[in-house]
């Protein structure tokens, strides 16, 4: 039995929660990332619910801690949209970038691609052949050029072209690293020479601790990050970083991936993520 | 990486330390912290518990045994710097060389850990030692991670076995096999077999890792996991233990500010050894895990013995024989000499991170972090601006000479007259030193290990400049 349901039984029957059974809660809380902080406030409230209806109760709770912002796509309405994905390494940012655009396309968008990453040994390549799979065309420079040039030419590209989504992919960094986080910076910097950039996603990897945090944090004082994007959540890892980030920061969850084709991606759902991390 | 648990810990102690006499409340406090810090860092529920309470055990059990509360602090803070190494897998362990034929390290891991990265890594740490290490592309699965290691691979001057292009398509059961017939075949003594990323959950591609071993039974698996990682390293080593099975860890972007309590966690749980840390973008960012030096770098300690082996890699014997001859025979430093500490001083990574080893940096990590690493290579520019001769001989610089390398190196006239008037004095300390207060036991080349804290503080603080310092210190 998941422990949502085994907690909503036992806040239902008579018997009281005993005190193991609240450092089971807390054991659960914590094992889905949520943090000491976070599981501690969700304990204290759940202490004191006292209600027929525990199961909403308790969804109540989590879902209070959810951000408030809105989680539809952040676009220009007359013209081109630009889409920056940051995050640190590994984190799945070349795929959702990928899963993003053929989103896009199927619902009738026209987009391009630029491959900012241009430091990861065959980053741009892997690009291309997902370009190419998903008939998406994707701009590129030099292996090692200044990314922000990439960027640039190919937001006049874009500009000029006509099309309504630019999605810059990134390389990936460490948001400790001072001199990489400035050349993120640039990047946006140079791109909004030719058009504003309307969303900065932040690609999330559900695996991630704490650090995550740290991650939210830096990036948003950086390049202010317009929402996230959790990807890798078909493992057995919940993601519940995801929702202290929220919690703390109110950045809204956009997106999820949980697989590695290209329509394994979609909008984020409070409700099923809740459900998620306390199954 | 575990900065933040180290100024937790350090804190911890410091109040513990202070106490006149340490009585059973203080130490259930002192655990409290450690507890708290530990779960702030991802380590597993079940790992800090019972780690918080064998030192609350073994100090309860020693304190009436000891006196003042100077020496209880200090056994204390001996007890947990124990169960840290011990929680991080006692000794490091190296390698398990096969004794007939290619030693076999296949990598295994989540997607995104860092695999194909850290099989470049790991060859270029084999291949620098003497070993001929082969790589094996058998991740055909992420679209283009066989170019990836090519490419890694050519950068390294180490081959690539990759007969299938992947992006989905070829067996990587069959690509790993006949990597080995081949290494065996061209007589590599090392394969090192890079796998596609997969989830703990999925048992297809947890079958299919289970037949790459099967099929090349490797001397080694390694389960590389990004220090980042949360609570879920609890399930997904186990998964991988009960899947494929791995003989060691090895933790991959040491270098964020990540806390890498998910390593306590894999290491505790799977008893198995943390092997490597992968701590850069460089692929010379990488050495062996040593559990005692990272559980001083946990409590605040420092990592001297990691900084003074890279100084030794960094300055090559040539260089430091030079030195020294040039030394004994009286000769002037140059700025030649000088030019050389600080190439060898840019091989040993970025001055952050030589910074950040040693003892007391938890306290200063801001400073260490905003270093400007710009300054070395703009010494550098000034000095290489410069003739030969005028390196020689400093003296020749007169004003228009200073003006032409100012505008050689882009740099301010002042800045190289502040470069030369530093240099003079270190030279002329250097003369002082030579002629009889030479410290003991300093050979040429070797940076100042046991450099004060307050000196390292003054070097962030005047910038520019004091690379040029410290490279004539550590000349001494």
């Amino acid at each position: 039995m998941g422990l949502f349901s085994k907690f909503v039984a036992k806040l239902k029957g008579t018997t009281s929660f005993s005190s193991s059974d609240w450092k089971e809660l807390e054991e659960e809380l914590l094992a889905s990332d949520l943090g000491p902080t976070l599981t501690r406030t969700l304990i204290e409230q759940a202490k004191k619910v006292k209600s027929e209806n525990a199961e909403s109760a308790l969804t109540a709770i989590l879902t209070d801690q959810l951000s408030t912002h809105s989680r539809k796509p952040l676009v220009n309405p007359h013209g081109l949209s630009v889409t920056m994905v940051v995050g640190v390494n590994g984190t799945g940012k070349t795929t959702s970038v990928a899963k993003l655009a053929s989103v896009l396309k199927a619902s009738g968008e026209t987009v391009l691609i630029a491959a900012g990453d241009t430091f990861r040994a065959a980053a741009v390549d892997q690009l291309h052949t997902w370009g190419d799979r998903i008939g998406v065309q994707v701009i590129s420079g030099k292996p090692n050029s200044d990314p922000a040039s990439v960027a640039f030419d190919a937001a006049q590209t874009a500009a000029t072209s006509g099309v309504n989504n630019l999605i810059i992919d990134t390389a990936g960094r460490l948001h400790n690293k001072t001199d990489l986080m400035a050349e993120l910076e640039k990047v946006k910097r140079v791109v909004e020479k030719v058009s504003p950039v309307n969303e900065v996603l932040l690609v999330i990897d559900a695996t991630t601790g704490q650090n995550g945090l740290a991650q939210a944090k830096i990036f948003t004082e950086s390049v202010t990050v317009t929402g996230i994007v959790v990807t890798k959540l078909d493992g057995s890892a919940k993601g519940g970083v995801a929702l202290a980030i929220e919690k703390e920061f109110g950045i809204p969850i956009k997106w999820v991936g949980t697989g590695e084709s290209h329509t394994d991606f979609s909008k984020f759902e409070p409700a099923a993520y809740i459900q998620g991390l306390l199954s | 990486m575990f900065e933040s648990l180290s100024s937790r810990f350090t804190s911890a102690f410091g109040a513990l330390r202070s106490r006149g006499r340490i009585s059973q409340s203080d130490i259930e406090k002192t655990c409290a912290e450690i507890r708290q810090a530990l779960l702030e860092s991802d380590v597993a529920l079940s790992v800090v518990d019972s780690f918080v309470a064998r030192i609350s055990e073994k100090s309860l059990a020693v304190l009436p045994t000891v006196q003042s509360g100077t020496n209880q602090g200090q056994v204390i803070f001996d007890i947990v710097n124990a169960e840290l190494i011990e929680i991080l897998g006692g000794q490091a362990r190296r390698v398990r060389f096969a004794k007939k034929g290619p030693t076999i390290i296949m990598l295994a891991g989540l997607q995104g850990a860092g695999k194909t990265t850290l099989a470049g890594k790991l060859a270029k740490f084999y291949a620098d030692q003497g070993n001929t290490p082969l790589l094996v592309a058998s991740d055909l699965q992420r679209p283009n991670a066989v170019t990836q290691l090519q490419v890694v691979g050519e950068s390294i001057n180490v081959p690539v076995f990759a007969p299938e292009s992947g992006n989905g398509v070829g067996d990587p059961v069959k690509v790993a096999q006949a990597g080995i017939e081949f290494a065996h075949a061209k007589q590599y003594n090392m394969v090192i077999v890079d796998t596609a990323g997969r989830l703990g959950v999925d048992e297809n591609l947890m079958n299919e890792a289970v037949r790459i071993r099967d099929a090349v039974k490797p001397d080694e698996i390694l389960f590389v996991v990004d220090a980042m990682m949360g609570q879920d390293a609890v399930r997904t080593s186990q998964a991988f233990l009960d899947g494929v099975g791995f003989d060691g860890v090895v933790l991959t972007k040491l270098d964020g500010d990540a806390r890498g309590g998910a390593a306590l966690s894999i290491a505790s749980l799977t008893e198995r050894p943390i092997m490597f840390a992968s701590t850069g973008e460089k692929l010379s960012d990488f050495d062996i895990f040593y559990p005692d030096r990272m559980a001083s770098r946990i409590l605040g300690l420092g990592d001297v013995a990691t900084l003074a082996e890279q100084a030794k890699k960094a300055f090559d014997g040539d260089t430091s024989a030079k030195l020294e001859a040039k030394f004994a025979s009286g000769e002037d430093f140059t700025l030649e000499d000088f030019l050389d500490q600080l190439q060898a001083m840019s091989k040993m990574g970025s001055m952050s991170k030589l910074l950040s080893m040693l003892p007391g940096s938890a306290a200063m990590k801001k400073q260490i972090d905003n270093f400007d690493e710009g300054e070395i290579i703009r010494t550098r520019a000034i000095v290489q601006s410069m003739t030969p001769t005028e390196r020689r001989d400093p003296k020749l610089l007169n004003g228009s000479r200073r003006a032409r390398i100012a505008l050689g190196s882009g740099r301010a006239v002042t800045d190289v007259n502040n470069l030369v008037d530093r240099f003079s004095a270190a030279q002329k300390m250097m003369k002082q030193v030579r002629n009889g207060a030479m410290p003991a036991g300093m050979p040429p080349g070797m940076p100042a290990m046991s450099a004060p804290k307050k000196s390292v503080v003054q070097k962030k603080k005047s910038k520019s400049g004091n690379p040029a310092k410290r490279a004539i210190e550590e000349a001494q």
